[in-house]
């Protein structure tokens, strides 16, 4: 067993009388990739601020090689070898990719003037050093996610480093992307880094890391081996209970199968996908996979009228509809849950309020006022409905968690009497407790106002616990639908994969 | 490759193309004089286009340099009437450090209050003008007055040549200046590191900081070069036409601005260079010259900046937005 690197004992940390961090302890050792699990809020990051020298703790001891550090500042912390790579990077799209990796050099060094033959070469051992295969003349916005993000990995290697903090790493990137990522992080710990992954994404958590510490609110609540955690375990210790994982099942009433909510036939757009054909039953939750880029994006948004001149017929409840504009998509009885709820799905900077009624104001207005009282009982049954976690309707939406953003969105469209709710990536950016908690809140859409229900996702277990059916599209088609009954999660995974 | 995918190729292209297609309508357009006087009405507004181009770099806007210009030579002239001062060196010395006082109010206000550089801009230039007038006068002073030293430095010459009908045309040794002040701009931007921080501000305060630039001193830095810029062109506009008014400039900010963004600075920072701005002044002014040359309307010279302004910006934007994706 290696030497420990750097270790936390006891942290107690406190904004405005709030316990942020409550006697954490965590221990670092050297070239060792540990993963620190916490849900959105528990204190993650307050941890890398502390170890990074951003914040210091209110008591307890930061130990680097064995020896106690007092007031670790953020350049002692750079010195001692602790890089963090944050969620965005902190990269300079403006400047080429050698620049980027230089800066940080440059700075160091207190340099006045810039040496460009210097900046290149700094840039191209820093790169080979990685074995990436990175233009350093590019420009750094020109790079996908992943390559900013192995720019930001190469940049932080670059200074000696001994601890490279990951926060959320594998977020924006594709499957493929976090194999490479994987594979890269790997290389790293051979070099005797260590690394610490800071995630809530259980999978990949157990097939990277060696150690596994797990903290909520604020407080650490295991630690360990990661052979001594499993999904279940891990999830219950970030969640403090057990996440029930009963799959959903719609059961059509016995009889006559309903006739279909929603039913489109012949959909077309060039471009994008031709001749889908799809029927979904009040009550049925359809789940929708395919590959970015395979066109279920576009389906998505020329149900909600995004996506005008598309050929083919959408019918609901039998009625042929035209939906080409939102306005009428919503009239039609469609509601749309988007991919990237903060810029397509909220208005941030308003209240939890006015967010859940941004849809309803004609069906709460008298002529041109607003029935105040009316609407303050909409809000609140919503949001007590819903367990939106919240004192009051008049706090800010962009204050709230991911998960109760997601309810926010929710509410808006259960307020509109919709017929046929389209979910793209309805829990992107959730962690797990909210996860269950959403799909609950589905779920009980489903049947009790009859719903039917569009699932997209990437998350092939999202998908096999709520629906009966999963679609598959590739390359604008419907390729195969299979029933979850009779298939496992891991075919359906290997039936994805074979897309390329 | 390379070359195709960079601005200041499409500019140079899109220039030379105008250049060839007035000169067609307009043969007088390609005539020396005409070509001197051209480059003459580059020198001032080029010079503060630089001090704009710096502050569009970092992801600012700045409508207050015509103000600090215009109270830059006014106060220096006054000055130099009133203590009755013959020379060169040290009235060019003065009007710059006016400037660079000046551009520390607007530096203060930005990087102490993180005010937005428009409003700060747009506060800082009523007061100095204000100021200007309400205090220190509102009285030209006509080329009976101004002092005779200046006049002479401004009519140096590079080199100029006897027309066939005996009138004499020149180049202004001025645009030597101007020259001289777009390379120091292009040298301490590309390679100084408080040039690189420039940048580096302009596409993010805080991933600027982060990495370990001091902010406090890129944006005085920004804001002082600036206000130097303007306070030069200010008494060197002042010299070449022998008189200083202290309600000049009025309107000038969009014309430079303008120029800039024609040049291929971003609107939203961290995007432009010199070369550009200049190849951007240049076109500008040319087409203004070509409107006076075909005898329209000064009235409808500002319709044109406008347009100028706004197709320029939804070009650039455009080539932002094909970038990212």
């Amino acid at each position: 067993m290696s030497e420990v690197f750097i270790e936390l004992r006891n942290i107690e940390k406190r904004f405005a009388g709030v316990h942020a961090l409550d006697d954490v302890s965590l221990t670092i050792r050297q070239g060792e990739i540990h993963c620190l699990a916490g849900e959105n809020g528990s204190g993650k990051s307050t941890v890398i601020k502390v170890m990074s020298g951003v914040y210091r703790p209110d008591s307890g001891e930061i130990l680097i090689d064995g020896q106690p550090v007092h007031k670790l500042t953020p350049i002692e912390s750079i010195d001692r070898g602790v890089q963090v790579i944050y969620q965005d990077f902190s990269l300079f799209g403006n400047l080429t990719v050698a620049e980027n990796l230089a800066l940080n050099t440059e700075l160091r060094e207190k340099r006045r003037f810039v040496n460009w033959r210097s900046v290149r070469a700094l840039a191209r051992r820093a790169l080979d050093e990685l074995g990436v295969d990175i233009d350093p003349n590019a420009d750094l916005e020109t790079l996908s996610t992943a390559g900013k993000q192995l720019v930001a990995i190469a940049r932080a290697l670059m200074s000696d480093a001994r601890l490279l903090i990951m926060d959320e790493p594998t977020t924006a990137l594709t499957g493929k992307e976090v194999e490479t990522l994987f594979r890269i992080v790997r290389d790293i710990q051979r070099r005797g880094i260590a690394i610490l992954f800071v995630s809530h994404k259980m999978r990949e958590m157990l097939e990277i890391s060696e150690r596994i510490t797990v903290i909520r609110n604020g407080r650490k609540v295991a630690e360990g081996p990661t052979s001594d955690f499993n999904e279940g375990s891990i999830t219950r210790h970030m969640t403090g209970h057990d996440i029930s994982s009963e799959s959903y099942r719609w059961q059509p009433s016995p009889g006559a199968p309903p006739a279909p909510r929603l039913e489109i036939k012949g959909l077309s757009k060039p471009g994008a996908f031709s001749d889908l054909d799809l029927a979904i039953r009040p009550g049925e939750i359809v789940g929708l996979s395919g590959l970015l880029g395979s066109g279920r994006t576009e389906v998505a948004l020329s149900l909600f009228g995004m996506e005008p001149g598309y050929s083919g017929t959408i019918e609901i409840d039998g009625q042929p509809v035209r939906l080409d504009s939102v306005g009428r998509a919503i009239a039609a009885g469609i509601a749309y849950v988007p991919e990237d709820r903060l810029s397509e799905g909220l208005f941030l900077s308003q209240s939890i309020d006015r967010n859940i009624l941004a849809t309803s104001y004609d069906a709460i207005a008298n002529y041109l006022v607003i029935d105040r009282a009316k609407a303050r009982a909409m809000t609140a049954d919503m949001i007590r409905s819903l367990q939106i976690a919240t004192p009051t309707g008049e706090k800010l939406v962009s204050e709230l968690s991911g998960g109760n953003q997601q309810r926010v969105v929710l509410a808006r469209w259960l307020l509109t009497n919709a017929k046929v709710m389209v979910l793209n990536g309805p829990t992107v950016g959730v962690d797990v407790g909210s996860k269950a908690a959403i799909h609950h809140i589905i779920r009980d859409l489903a049947v009790n106002q009859g719903l039917a229900v569009l699932m997209i996702s990437d998350d092939v277990l999202e998908l096999v616990g709520n629906c009966n059916r999963i679609v598959l599209m590739h390359r604008g088609r419907f390729v195969a639908d299979v029933d979850t009954a009779t298939i496992s999660e891991e075919e359906i995974s290997d039936q994805l994969k074979s897309f390329k | 490759m390379v070359l195709f995918r960079r601005s200041e190729t499409i500019i140079a292209t899109i220039l030379v193309l105008a250049m060839i297609a007035i000169g067609l309508v307009n043969p007088a357009f390609w005539q020396l004089d005409n070509m001197f006087s051209l480059l003459r009405s580059n020198v001032v507004i080029g010079i503060m286009a630089l001090g704009v181009l710096m502050v569009m770099l970092s992801g600012g806007f700045d409508v207050s340099f015509p103000a600090f210009a215009v109270a830059s030579m006014y106060l220096t002239v006054k000055g130099m009437l009133y203590f009755g001062y013959v020379g060169v060196f040290l009235p060019f010395l003065v009007s710059v450090a006016i400037g660079v006082l000046c551009g520390c109010l607007n530096g203060f206000f930005v990087y102490k209050f993180r005010m937005v550089p428009l409003i700060v801009t747009l506060g800082t230039g009523s007061m100095v003008r204000g100021f200007l007038l309400g205090v220190v006068g509102t009285s030209i002073v006509n080329i009976d007055r101004f002092p005779p030293v200046l006049i002479e430095f401004a009519k140096a010459e590079v080199f100029s040549v006897v027309k066939s009908d005996g009138t004499h045309s020149g180049l202004t040794a001025m645009v030597l200046l101007y020259f001289g002040l777009a390379l120091l701009v292009h040298l301490v931007l590309r390679h100084t590191m408080i040039g690189r921080s420039v940048y580096a501000l302009g596409c993010g305060a805080e991933a600027a900081n982060r990495v370990g630039f001091n902010l406090k001193k890129t944006i005085f830095f920004i804001y002082c070069s600036a206000g130097a810029l303007a306070g030069f062109a200010g008494i060197l506009h002042c010299s070449m036409i022998w008189l200083a008014n202290p309600r000049d400039f009025v309107g000038m900010d969009l014309e430079v601005i303008a120029a800039v963004v024609l040049g291929g600075a971003s609107i939203f920072g961290g995007r432009g260079s010199v070369l550009g701005t200049m190849l951007g002044v240049f076109m500008l002014v040319m087409v203004q010259n070509s409107l006076i040359i075909m005898k329209v309307d000064t009235t409808w010279q500002l319709v044109v900046v406008g347009i100028i302004i706004v197709i320029a910006t939804v070009a650039t934007a455009w080539r932002d937005r094909k970038r990212q994706a």
